[in-house]
């Protein structure tokens, strides 16, 4: 069990980085609690795996330090790191049998063989391998050659964290919800330090306590699902969390009101503004579940134009054109939508600011 | 447009023509020799199983297969391990892995009799430097007087010629393992033996079969080397089954028996392919999913 | 809306297009029997979505069309000529593929310009033609990069437009976007919709994802287990299948099943306490019924009005993001409520479930349906 703290981490996979972009990882400190399940989200090439395979010792950082408990590690090989790892795709030893895979890391170890045997029966139970022990491990199908992978980094008691690196990509679809519900069960049973990489939102927003969100090599925020969704720190986590995005329109600020094509549009937050300078950019974000769309002229309320409703069914999404860019409102399936004119208000309380791409004011404290 | 049919096989049937003229009538010709004595163009008998009874009671045939088997075996023994040392010594990437690349494939670049002329002087315990080597360590060696020299010469030139190419193949497996199969194995504390005996030999299962069905085949038929190098002797103790099949073909005229001992050649040979194959499918049976 | 109706084959198309039509289709390998004598007719520049779980035979489906394969009986017509046996390079036939299949070592430019040089087109009109494909797909600055230097997105952007490029008389692709991050795959499936409508031939596109098949819209072709089970608008299938087993296929999670009664006025969904009947379900007579409701009709706080009330415990809960899932039990069927907004549930918490009777589909315990709820006014969708 450990706590793993980054402190001002950096990666760069050229030789001489010379700026900014040169840099897969950009200077991050960040602590991973003891215990708790975590997941890293973000799009392709974002710099998760740089991150992941840095704590787990596989890369050694430009620059930066990785502490375990206050240990600094960096310079540690991954086989004195107490670390495990899955991979996107099962790293099995296929001439052996599961058992055998299992004893693996432990044989390594030099455990005496009576508790390799305890470790294994127990671990196998929570898995559900206990029937194909015997197995040469190569025969058995991708979500059981999987949990083999996620097996061999909980039969070892000196683990303090399991790296997840995309484990369900090769997966069939009706056996991800499974191993998913299973990979809950196990961090509730072992109570590890998870840290699951995903690029898929529901994967990592079921499976985490706490989401860790990362964009062209940083981390934009660190919180619990409902933070993200409810109060997006960096533009790029509400368009990237939530189905659609989050509608992000450029505005002005006056008086603790945002300024849309003309309107006013009042805010969750009034101090939103303070400590404003010449030149910032300012955008209003609001998720499409709570605007409201109206066909009777509102007492607060923008213009739009509807140019396009999408049916799925459930819902229906309705992209509408207002002077400050296309918003996308999502209203019930049930109901009806008009063609043309109609007004959009905007809800005080989910209505945020956003400085130069983050979120600004009280609602904002507590971030990275 | 036009309707499908089954015309298509038409256009198999100048391949089907080629590999009937390059493999089928002469194997059939060699059939044919090898049930009947002849003499002269209008002059043959029907003779039945007769040649082959008399080739597999010859003692030349029967010696020159056992030293033929030590042969072979001898250099899959060598050659197979040093191989895979070689590939597992070798620089993965950058330029220092294309120069290696260079560098061994060059014995594979030298036609087998300059292989066999090379070695002849190279051995040479007057002028070769080889054999001025050994001579200066003490050993009374000459590959042209004594069995046991000669022996010990054609297997290193054998293994000096072909070791590359199984390096080559075992690079092309070892390559083509995924990292992740490495940083697992780190992580679960694997030694450097473990990363070997479950991560690499598995995985290099298949071009192993290849490299052993290949060095199998040609060293079973080597010929120009040790006829270069040796001449077959001294006495016999360096003719091998190739070299005694042309004495007999070549040198006696003696077609019939010839024939029926390229085909017993073929079949052992085919016989031992097929073992080699089925037991390393069986060995590795599951671990290719 | 009935499908599984025989086509008439020899009835000439209605457009002056192509139209394709499969004609008592089976295909059988070994024993196993991959389509069913299935009947279909798609029209000249229909867009067209196959819908079904993966082993479903779409690809099967997509095969045949494209002549890769050939079914084990019953013919296949385009634009009313027997194609049955017509070779897959004499069909004017564009496909993509889940992978991204591209000429590694041809540029963007010439990856698309291929199909055109091959058939001759002359290359003034080659360069119009890429130029408006690239520029619909969002390519016009990456005309003179390898593949190899495209993110996956980019990769299957110039795969589809090599698809569109060759403006082939039928587009079959194959889950496009299966490989793809998922938020990719949200933004392309919404780009793609209107080159793959205006596109003039005839597109089909499969898919094992019903919101993807809801989003692109077009005429929805639910298949399962090799024969297909409703088709229509998407939408339309959506708010009427015809069965269970399409309800349950169209929708993401899948409509929640129970079975009740209907008798003395009062209706009984599960093991819940009887209520009044809806007024859309009025028309049946008393006995036993199969009921469903929709996901995001089970909702887990109380509206207020006259609810059925459901106690149970929460197995999981699944958060998309902006919505909720809660997957529990209910009288022995896995249910699924989804709401919006993410809410963080224990599992085994206890859970209160609430159903308005309004939202409640009837089928009879044959699985046919028998009455859907209304929309919230019957005003066809905008």
């Amino acid at each position: 069990m450990a706590r793993i703290e980054l402190a001002h981490l950096a990666h760069s996979y050229l030789g001489k980085p010379a700026e900014e972009g040169d840099y897969a990882l950009r200077p991050t400190s960040h602590v991973w609690e003891d215990g708790v399940a975590y997941a890293l989200l973000g799009p392709s090439g974002c710099g998760k795996t740089t991150l992941l395979n840095i704590m787990s010792g596989l890369l050694r950082p430009t620059s930066g330090r990785v502490l375990f408990d206050g240990r600094d590690v960096t310079d540690l090989p991954t086989e004195d790191r107490n670390i495990a790892q899955v991979f996107q795709f099962p790293v099995v030893y296929d001439t052996m049998s599961v058992f055998d895979n299992l004893a693996f890391p432990l044989r390594n170890r030099k455990t005496p063989e009576a508790e390799i045997r305890s470790r294994i029966e127990e671990v196998a139970e929570i898995l559900d391998l206990a029937s194909c022990l015997r197995q040469r491990a190569g025969t058995l199908a991708s979500d059981a050659r999987q949990k083999i992978s996620m097996g061999r980094g909980l039969v070892r008691t000196d683990v303090s964290a399991i790296l997840f690196d995309e484990p369900l990509t090769v997966i069939d679809p009706h056996l991800k919800n499974s191993l998913r519900r299973k990979l809950g069960e196990v961090h509730r049973e072992s109570r590890l330090t998870l840290i699951y990489v995903t690029h898929d939102q529901t994967e990592a927003l079921t499976f985490a306590d706490r989401v860790v969100v990362m964009h062209e090599g940083e981390i934009v925020q660190a919180d619990t699902p409902q933070a993200l969704f409810e109060r997006p720190a960096h533009t790029f986590v509400g368009h990237f969390v939530g189905s659609p995005g989050m509608n992000f329109l450029s505005c002005e600020v006056d008086g603790g009101c945002a300024v849309v094509d003309g309107r006013r549009i009042r805010l969750a937050d009034d101090t939103a503004m303070d400590g404003a300078k010449q030149g910032d950019r300012w955008e209003l974000g609001v998720r499409p579940m709570f605007l409201e769309l109206v066909f009777e002229r509102p007492t607060e309320g923008v213009p739009v134009r509807i140019t396009h409703v999408e049916d799925l069914g459930s819902s229906k999404i309705v992209t509408a054109t207002t002077g400050g860019g296309n918003l996308k409102v999502r209203v019930g399936g049930e109901e009806e939508i008009r063609d043309g004119s109609a007004w959009v208000v905007f809800p005080p309380e989910q209505s945020l600011l956003y400085r130069n791409s983050r979120l600004c004011g009280k609602s904002a404290a507590g971030q990275p | 447009m036009k309707t499908e049919n089954n015309r298509a096989w038409f256009l198999v049937l100048p391949v089907f023509a080629l590999v009937a003229f390059s493999a089928i009538v002469p194997l059939m010709t060699v059939v044919n020799y090898s049930v009947q004595d002849i003499f002269g163009p209008d002059d043959r008998v029907f003779v039945g199983a007769e040649w082959y009874r008399e080739i597999l009671q010859d003692d030349r045939l029967q010696q020159g297969l056992l030293r033929q088997f030590v042969f072979s075996f001898a250099i899959l023994l060598i050659e197979i391990p040093l191989g895979i040392a070689v590939a597992l010594a070798m620089p993965r990437r950058g330029r220092l892995a294309s120069l290696t690349l260079v560098v061994l494939a060059l014995p594979l670049l030298i036609p087998w009799n300059v292989v066999g002329t090379i070695w002849q002087i190279f051995g040479r315990a007057d002028i070769g430097l080889g054999g001025v080597l050994v001579t200066a360590l003490g050993v009374d060696y000459n590959y042209a007087a004594n069995p046991f020299d000669a022996w010990a010469t054609v297997l290193v030139m054998d293994v000096w010629h072909w070791t590359s190419l199984v390096a080559l193949l075992c690079f092309s497996g070892l390559k083509a393992i995924p990292d992740a199969y490495y940083q697992a194995a780190k992580i679960d504390g694997a030694s450097a033996w473990a990363v070997f005996r479950f991560v690499q030999l598995p995985k290099l299962k298949n071009v192993l079969l290849i490299a052993v069905l290949l060095r199998f085949m040609d060293s079973f038929m080597i010929y120009s080397e040790p006829f270069v190098l040796t001449g077959g002797g001294p006495g016999n103790s360096t003719t091998f089954l190739s070299q005694t099949l042309a004495r007999l073909a070549v040198g006696q005229f003696d077609l019939g028996p010839a024939a029926a001992f390229s085909l017993i050649y073929f079949l052992i040979i085919l016989l031992f392919c097929w073992l080699f194959y089925t037991t390393m499918m069986q060995l590795g049976r599951g671990s290719q999913q | 809306m009935a499908t599984t109706q025989r086509v008439d084959p020899d009835c000439p198309p209605r457009k002056n297009g192509m139209s394709l039509v499969f004609d008592n289709i089976s295909k059988i390998v070994g024993d196993e029997v991959h389509i069913q004598s299935m009947n279909l007719r798609l029209e000249s520049g229909s867009f067209n979505t196959l819908l079904g779980r993966t082993g479903a035979g779409k690809t099967t489906m997509l095969r045949l069309m494209a002549g890769l394969d050939r079914p084990s009986s019953g013919r296949i017509l385009m634009g009313g000529r027997d194609v049955t046996t017509v070779a897959v390079r004499r069909r004017n036939v564009a496909m993509v593929y889940q992978q991204f299949i591209n000429y590694p070592n041809f540029t963007v430019y010439k990856n698309m310009a291929s199909p055109l040089e091959v058939a001759g087109v002359d290359l003034e009109e080659i360069r119009q033609r890429v130029g408006r494909v690239a520029e619909m797909m969002h390519l016009e600055d990456y005309l003179d990069r390898l593949p190899a230097e495209l993110s996956g997105g980019q990769q299957q952007r110039v795969a589809l437009a090599r698809a569109l490029v060759k403006e082939a008389d039928l587009l079959l692709l194959d889950e496009p976007l299966v490989n793809l991050d998922f938020k990719l795959r949200e933004e392309l499936r919404i780009e793609l919709r209107n080159p793959l409508a205006d596109s003039g031939a005839i597109v089909v596109y499969a898919t094992a994802e019903p919101q993807e098949a809801l989003a692109l819209g077009g005429n929805t072709i639910i298949v399962d287990q090799g024969r297909i089970l409703q088709q229509g608008l998407a939408a339309e299938v959506y708010r009427r299948p015809e069965s269970v087993r399409t309800a349950r296929l169209v929708g993401d999670p899948p409509m929640n099943m129970v079975e009740g009664t209907i008798g003395d006025a009062t209706l009984r969904l599960g093991t819940a306490d009887p209520v009044e009947v809806p007024e859309h379900l009025l028309t049946l007579s008393d006995g036993p019924y199969v009921f469903g409701v929709r996901p995001h009709h089970v909702r887990t706080m109380s509206s207020g009005t006259a609810e059925i009330e459901i106690g149970a415990r929460v197995g999981l809960a699944e958060i998309s993001g902006s919505e909720t899932s809660v997957h529990f039990e209910y009288a022995g069927a896995p249910w699924v409520s989804l709401q919006d907004g993410v809410h963080p549930r224990g599992v085994d918490d206890p859970i209160g479930i609430y159903v308005e009777p309004r939202r409640i589909f009837a089928f009879d315990t044959g699985g046919a349906l028998l009455a859907a709820p209304g929309n919230d006014s019957e005003a066809p969708v905008a």
